[in-house]
């Protein structure tokens, strides 16, 4: 057992952990955040997305060793004061049906706007892709994000 | 779901540090960067080790350089930062192009180009790229360096030369005396998280030369001196094409998998040559996107 301490959703955080435990695991069952999701367990779906100093990245691939003095977002940091803007939008266009890619389509955009505030849809389709969504066929999740960065 | 495997973890903070640890433990650890395949891997028990050994606290092999006439990628290099890279871009534009087809972002956000052709994965996207560009692949242990061409580095699927006490430090692309310009092709079912089902690199130079490799067609990835020699002689042109897919069936042995028939790696593998061959043509009439020098 290692003890590590990073920063999740602001708060400083620490627990210990084995070096053969994945940080999906260990986020889900030692730190009580839900949002991220087991789909794959393999890099494939997207639905284990967190953002990893600022990057959108597959917790699933990650030992939860590894982020040792680094600093996790996930959606319930993003809407610890209410829904993101970006939520928002995405609740008015009924975007998602069941759920659940939403946590990691709404950090994948989460970091292309935050670099980005004006993308194209082009460069919308590319920051989802590896996400599936096997309920909507993407384009209402694209028609929020894209709603939203017109708004603007 | 829980990985049933146990092993050591370890973060060097220098070189020489991580050197040592690798010297003393050998094929019972293994290096990880990105760990976008380690972790599959381990998860499948498949090469877990007694000691991960975490490299991303080695600082010096973050840098993207260009000196001594050549550009030099550091193996903690991720392909997001390929994809922002402007001396990539101008140096070796096809590596460049290679790397937004990898995976998705949230892949490429943490997986390295070292560690693709270390996983050495018949479908890895970076090794056409590398091949068409001579690329070398640099080696440290505690005995010295040791200098690959990358055209010796795969021996196998998902087997390379490197030794069990060595670690890549960077790959080195040399800087091309004549003007030139690649194009890479992938085909895949769908963007955004599949390998390639066959991939084509092609490299053509203003002087006529044209440097042309292959992934997923075979068990490692393979510039094709027939078909180099062939273009050399005939030049690039639509009868040169049509015989040099003919070529192709001696030269390639796809195999049938879940992702494509051997027959339609192989129909493939031909379509991508010629479109590889004609955007690298039209690139190389363009002022910009270019690797060596004007
Ligand atoms: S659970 Fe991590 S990508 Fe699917
Ligand atoms: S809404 Fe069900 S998977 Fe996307």
């Amino acid at each position: 057992m290692k003890k590590i301490s990073f920063t999740l959703n602001g708060e400083r955080r620490q627990v210990h952990v084995s070096p053969n435990e994945i940080l999906l695991e260990v986020l889900r069952y030692k730190m009580g955040v839900k949002s991220p999701k087991s789909g794959c367990d393999s890099g494939d779906c997207g639905a284990c997305t967190v953002i990893l100093d600022g990057k959108a990245v597959r917790s699933c691939l990650i030992f939860a060793v590894e982020v040792d003095g680094q600093e996790i977002l996930t959606l319930e940091g993003l809407s610890a004061d209410g829904l993101s803007p970006l939520q928002q939008a995405l609740l008015e266009k009924n975007a998602f049906q069941c759920g659940y890619c939403a946590p990691g389509m709404i950090l994948s955009a989460h970091e292309l706007l935050s670099n980005k505030p004006h993308p194209t849809e082009g460069e919308i389709k590319e920051a989802i892709s590896g996400n599936l969504c096997r309920c909507t066929g993407y384009q209402p999740i694209i028609d929020a994000i894209k709603s939203l960065t017109q708004k603007r | 779901m829980a990985i049933p495997y146990e092993f050591h973890y370890e973060k060097p903070l220098t070189l020489q540090a991580a050197l040592e640890l690798l010297d003393k433990h050998g094929e019972n650890s293994r290096l990880l960067a990105g760990g976008t395949d380690v972790a599959n891997e381990i998860r499948m028990g498949f090469r877990v080790p007694g000691l991960l050994i975490d490299i991303k606290g080695l600082e010096e092999l973050k840098a993207i350089r260009v000196t001594d006439g050549a550009l030099h990628i550091g193996a903690l290099v991720g392909f997001d930062t390929i994809r922002a890279s402007k001396p990539i871009r101008d140096h070796c534009h096809i590596l460049y192009e290679a790397a937004g087809l990898v995976a998705s972002p949230g892949v490429r956000n943490r997986a390295t180009m070292v560690g693709n052709i270390c996983s050495a994965v018949a479908c890895m996207d970076s090794a056409a790229p590398l091949l068409v560009h001579d690329a070398l692949v640099h080696c440290r242990s505690l005995g010295g360096e040791r200098v690959v061409p990358v055209a010796k580095w795969f021996v196998d699927n998902r087997k390379t030369c490197i030794g069990g006490r060595e670690l890549v430090t960077h790959v080195s692309i040399p800087l091309q005396e004549v003007k030139c310009a690649g194009a890479y092709q992938k085909m895949m079912r769908y963007t955004g998280e599949d390998l390639a089902a066959a991939n084509v690199g092609v490299l053509r130079f203003a002087d006529g030369r044209c440097h042309v490799a292959f992934g997923s067609v075979g068990p490692i990835p393979k510039r094709s001196p027939r078909l180099e020699k062939h273009f050399l002689e005939h030049g690039v042109n639509p009868e040169s094409i049509v015989r040099a897919r003919e070529m192709l069936e001696k030269l390639i042995k796809p195999i049938s998998d879940v992702r494509a028939s051997k027959e339609y790696r192989m129909h493939m593998a031909g379509v991508m040559l010629e479109r590889a061959l004609i955007a690298a043509g039209e690139r190389l009439k363009m002022p910009r996107v270019i690797a060596g020098k004007e």
